[in-house]
């Protein structure tokens, strides 16, 4: 190898640490915006809950148990999300295929509760339009269930970048970034649970 | 059929009504225009190659403020209208203006404006600067930025094609519910508000990320946050207020469209719905919108004085510091735009008292600039005129603005002509002057000649003299009564001749605007007797006078190296090197054009544009092809390449054979 070839290659080496650094603290941007969002339409739903306009509150329509499920199911997600993180860094392609494809299927599982859920309330004539207070509700659960479908669809496309270019450095950033996105989604769920479905019920 | 193309047909041209026909046959016969000369030049295949694709952030920058500019015209023929209206529709008169035509004039105004005017400058400027003010070779996300730059062209396209196809919303630039609901609005006018607004806004907050990443992770060696030039860190903050507040318009747009497309009940009168909660929203991102826009221009006039008064900025640090204060405090007033909902008084207490706090740290910048200019050898240029003039005019907006502060005369002058001419005072004596100014300073750096100086110092006086006759009877009339977005009103009021000196002062800013064009079209035509090629044609300060310009693509052959606020000025007194001496040249690493951003732009037209008319396969199959496009990007791998050390080599020899030339 030529003292140049070597000098580029080193070049390569940090732009790629670079890029990592720039993206990482990017995404991390990204997601403190994202948090913003969330924190209005938080923020709208504790001002419309009361308006229930003559129709059921929080109290007579959500299911405890059921949403529990959901919570783990989420919760359990990130976990192995975590799993498939710590596969990376051990350089396991496998293993991080593996993880990434059971986390997918936990938040496909979550996303098909929140649908049948929604099903449910819509069909019994409890639907957004019933009341303000299930306006802001299908509003904030959806927007957070929204968020958690194109990470799944984000997760399948990672999938196929894995198998197909191994893990890389560019691989590797992509799942630092999809990795903060779900932990974050998972954060948002904690309090959904909490502001929406305890706090609801109480 | 009907189903085909949902909502419209042939209805939603508006031939039968004379102003929108005049204006729709102009803005084609424009746009055929243009394409006519483009094709007949043959430069489609160079424009697209070298501009629409491209990803350089000076290129970027310019198409920004070339788009800012005609946008500007159009925005203006609006005011133009509103005045002549006013002018005339008095008594027996209706004016020439049928009222529905009026009402969508004036929110085209205010929309234009703000977002397809001001917006695209301060983002054209900051593009073509920041990367050069701190020594960096691109913006960290330059895929991005081109991205947002389609995305907030959705928005323009979609305003100018409200003229001809459809309407425009009737509602006020803010588009208040429940007048905006479906209920009072059922039409397309608020539905192509909330798609070119709300598919511009994330453009805007993509390149607001985008400039952040770049400021805090870009700057070149020995470039300490404290050691940034001014207008970076105007630009940081603006940027900063961009990733918190654009979030809130998204949400507010969106919760507007669910209860308009899916029947949610967030701001309607029923079903438990609360309009308050919107105006509240809206102006969580209104109010910082206004410093996004006044930041940057603060960075600009600080850059100007400081450079033409041959001085260092006087008070840096409390600049910069007073720069941190408005912009943790634009937070925290925004409730002063409805003092009237009746918060109650303590609230209203909270929100007055802040919002005069917000004048101390913008006094202080003016004291800075004030004591630059001491004893400063002072050029009397375009940027300079500019500069004073605005030191004069935004003070007085400043201080009205501490007028409406206080609730209880806030009460009294809410809703009235009195508020329009406070923040034209501020927006058009701080934001126009200053993005005037600063398209004259930076003129040279991007395209490496200088504007006809004469034109601009007459179209300033022009815009100064005109503002202060169009504007201050406004104040007047304010107190006289006057609500603002008025069609007509009563000979007895005694309004009239206030009225008309108001239009006189439009027809002023209006040659104004003529000597503008006027400057751009012979600046370009006789560009060669105003060539500077040394690439610092102002004895500049700062970093991005150390390149050629225009700066090659890759801005700098060698990273700079800096040790104070103004480099350049330290370098020529020999006080310290920002490049050093007999380095090799090196490859440099630069990101590779794309046409993606253009494409995912064309496909978010045809969704906004689905969702207006109802046309839902139209919106499918638009949705999916976006989605195409970022599958694309994403497992495209080769997205970067390498300028090879020769080629650098090549470019920097041909660039300074060039200086040593002239």
């Amino acid at each position: 190898m030529s003292a140049q070839a070597i000098n580029n290659h080193d070049h390569h080496h940090d732009h790629e640490a670079e890029a990592t650094s720039k993206v990482v603290f990017g995404f991390w941007i990204y997601i403190m915006s994202d948090c913003i969002l969330f924190a209005c339409i938080f923020a709208t739903y504790a001002v419309l809950h009361g308006n229930v306009y003559g129709g059921p509150s929080g109290k007579e329509l959500f299911d405890l148990p059921y949403v529990m499920i959901e919570t783990f199911l989420l919760l359990t997600s990130s976990f192995t999300y975590g799993l498939a993180m710590l596969a990376v860094h051990k350089n396991n392609k496998s293993q991080v295929l593996f993880w990434l494809f059971i986390t997918f299927l936990l938040g496909l599982s979550f996303i098909g509760m929140e649908i049948n859920e929604f099903h449910h309330l819509i069909v019994e004539g409890n639907g957004p339009s019933r009341s303000a207070f299930l306006s802001s509700f299908f509003a904030l659960v959806g927007t957070h269930g929204l968020h958690v479908t194109c990470g799944l669809i984000w997760m399948v496309l990672l999938m196929i970048q894995v198998s197909k270019h191994g893990i890389t450095g560019i691989t590797t950033r992509k799942l630092s970034c999809l990795s903060l996105f779900w932990h974050f989604l998972d954060i948002v769920w904690i309090f959904v649970f909490t502001v929406v479905y305890l706090m609801g019920v109480m | 059929m009907i189903n085909f193309l949902g909502r419209l047909s042939w209805d939603a041209i508006p031939i039968h009504e004379p102003p929108a026909v005049i204006a729709g046959v102009g803005m084609i016969g424009g746009f055929l225009f243009l394409v006519a000369v483009i094709t007949y030049l043959g430069k489609w295949g160079y424009l697209w190659k070298e501009w629409f694709t491209s990803v350089d952030h000076k290129r970027i920058g310019v198409m920004y403020i070339i788009i800012a500019i005609v946008m500007l015209l159009r925005g203006f023929a609006d005011a133009l209208l509103m005045r002549a209206q006013q002018a005339v529709a008095v008594g027996d008169n209706m004016g020439y203006l049928p009222p529905h035509h009026y009402d969508q004039i004036f929110t085209a105004h205010g929309v234009i404006m703000i977002f397809f005017v001001a917006m695209p400058l301060i983002i054209g400027l900051m593009n073509i600067v920041v990367p050069l003010q701190i020594g960096a070779r691109d913006v960290a996300f330059p895929f991005l930025n081109s991205f947002s730059f389609w995305l907030f062209m959705v928005g323009v396209v979609l305003v100018m094609l409200s003229l001809i196809v459809g309407e425009f919303a009737q509602t006020g630039w803010l588009a208040y519910p429940p007048l905006s609901e479906t209920q009072y609005s059922p039409g397309v006018g608020v539905d192509y508000y909330i798609w070119s607004l709300q598919i511009s806004g994330i453009g805007t907050l993509v390149s607001g990320i985008n400039f952040f990443v770049t400021i805090i992770k870009m700057r070149c060696p020995g470039m300490t946050l404290m050691k940034m030039p001014v207008f970076t860190w105007t630009a940081l903050c603006s940027n900063i207020l961009i990733i918190i507040s654009f979030p809130i318009l998204t949400v507010c747009l969106a919760l507007l469209s669910l209860d308009r497309y899916l029947d949610f009940h967030f701001f309607t009168n029923d079903f438990g719905g609360n309009p308050m909660m919107y105006i509240n929203l809206i102006w969580g991102w209104g109010h910082p919108e206004v410093y996004i826009l006044v930041l940057p221009v603060f960075g600009i006039y600080s850059e100007i004085t400081s450079t033409f008064s041959r001085k260092r900025l006087f008070g840096y640090n409390t600049m910069v510091y007073a720069t941190a204060c408005i912009t943790i405090l634009s937070f925290v007033v925004w409730l002063h735009h409805f003092f009237t909902m009746g918060a109650g008084a303590n609230v209203n207490a909270f929100f007055g008292i802040t919002t005069m706090i917000i004048a101390i740290p913008t006094g202080v910048k003016i004291f800075n600039w004030l004591f630059t200019m001491y004893r400063g050898r002072i050029r009397f240029t375009a940027p300079m005129y500019w500069t004073i003039g605005f030191m004069v005019t935004f003070s007085i907006g400043g201080m009205t603005g501490v007028l409406l502060s206080v609730p209880g005369a806030d009460f009294l002058l809410h809703n009235s002509l009195f508020l329009i001419a406070h923040f034209h005072n501020v927006i058009i004596g701080g934001v126009v002057f200053g993005v005037m100014a600063g398209i004259t300073y930076w003129c040279p750096k991007a395209f490496g000649f200088k504007m006809i100086e004469k034109y601009g110092i007459y179209s300033f006086w022009c815009w100064l003299i005109g503002f202060y006759v169009a504007f201050m009877p406004l104040y007047v009339l304010g107190f006289m009564g006057a609500t603002r977005r008025l069609s007509h009103y009563d000979a007895s009021t005694g309004w009239h001749s206030l009225f008309v000196i108001a239009f006189i002062g439009a027809l002023i800013i209006f040659a104004g605007i003529g000597f503008q064009v006027l400057q751009i079209l012979l600046s370009v035509i006789k560009h060669k007797q105003n060539q500077d090629y040394t690439g610092d044609p102002w004895d500049g300060r700062t970093l991005e006078w150390a390149t050629s310009s225009p700066p090659p693509f890759y801005n700098f052959a060698f990273v700079p190296t800096v040790s104070s606020v103004e480099p350049l000025w330290d370098d020529k007194e020999g006080k310290a090197k920002i490049f050093p001496e007999n380095r090799q040249y090196e490859d440099i690493h630069m990101p590779r054009n794309t046409g993606i951003g253009a494409l995912i732009g064309g496909f978010s037209f045809l969704l906004g544009f689905g969702f207006i008319w109802y046309i839902w396969w139209l919106v499918a199959v638009s949705g999916l092809a976006i989605f195409a496009c970022v599958v694309a990007r994403s497992f495209d791998y080769d997205t970067e390449y390498y300028v090879p050390a020769s080629e650098v080599e090549a470019i920097e020899e041909k660039l300074r054979l060039r200086r040593e030339q002239a």
